[in-house]
């Protein structure tokens, strides 16, 4: 028998009242990553020693930006999810873990959003 | 009644070491320097986007030895979280938690990453 109410059991959210979605957005960001990291690095070897232009037609490909982006999105998603793990466990004063909890999220989608930019210009010819 | 500064447990410097426990904080460690190293990610971007001068400046960056140093230890870091990160799932399906396993697991685990950073910078 469980001593929770019916309704905290229906809702399913716990005592960090957000159920499994950090879990789970963990779990499907590193699920994509390995795909996207493997073919990344795969792509980084082939542009070592290469100059602007090769790297410019290679990432003007349509499939390359996507998976750019992709890339880019998932890898900040999933590193602002860990470092927050990161911060709770080991920051326990409130005002301080709040305040590094705000400014790791605005820097990782700072960082997330620059490098988009970046890929985007590249892109649609602005580089 | 203070409820800071009081002792946490366990008390990590009366245990010996065990390959489990520091796999699992590797896989933390390798966690932050990666997403410390997507400094590095967008720097690159940036000077790519910037044209083929930034390009340039950035490449000899990337070249020189303390970097390159740097991108060796990364690598390591990428290929272990990644090859943990993969036993992390297997373990979410709730197998290979025996002492036996977790032990064989881990020690792919390290292989695995050693043997593709090297790989990776031969042929790099």
């Amino acid at each position: 028998m469980s001593i929770r109410t019916p309704l905290a059991q229906a809702k399913g959210l716990g005592s960090a009242k957000e159920g499994v979605a950090h879990w789970w957005a963990q779990r499907l960001t590193a699920v994509a990553l390995v795909p996207l990291v493997i073919w990344f690095v795969i792509s980084l070897i082939g542009l070592v020693g290469q100059d602007h232009a090769a790297l410019v037609s290679w990432l003007q490909s349509p499939i390359q930006t996507a998976l750019m982006v992709l890339l880019l999105v998932a890898t900040f998603y999933h590193a602002q999810l860990g470092l927050q793990v990161v911060i709770e466990d080991y920051v326990h004063s409130e005002g301080t873990k709040v305040a590094s909890l705000l400014g790791m999220k605005f820097v990782t989608f700072l960082l997330g959003a620059i490098a988009v930019v970046s890929v985007l210009r590249i892109a649609f010819g602005g580089a | 009644m203070p409820t800071d500064n009081r002792p946490l447990s366990p008390h990590l410097q009366v245990y010996r070491p065990q390959l489990t426990a520091v796999l699992s904080i590797t896989h933390r460690l390798t966690g932050v320097a990666l997403a410390v190293g997507t400094l590095v990610l967008v720097y690159w971007l940036v000077a790519a986007a910037d044209g083929a001068d930034s390009y340039r400046a950035a490449q000899a960056v990337l070249d020189s030895w303390l970097v390159k140093l740097l991108l060796f230890g990364w690598t390591f870091a990428l290929y272990y979280h990644l090859a943990n990160g993969l036993r992390h799932l297997y373990w979410d399906t709730g197998n290979g938690f025996d002492l036996e396993t977790v032990y064989l697991s881990g020690k792919i685990v390290v292989g695995m990453a050693a043997i593709l950073t090297v790989l990776t910078w031969i042929i790099a």
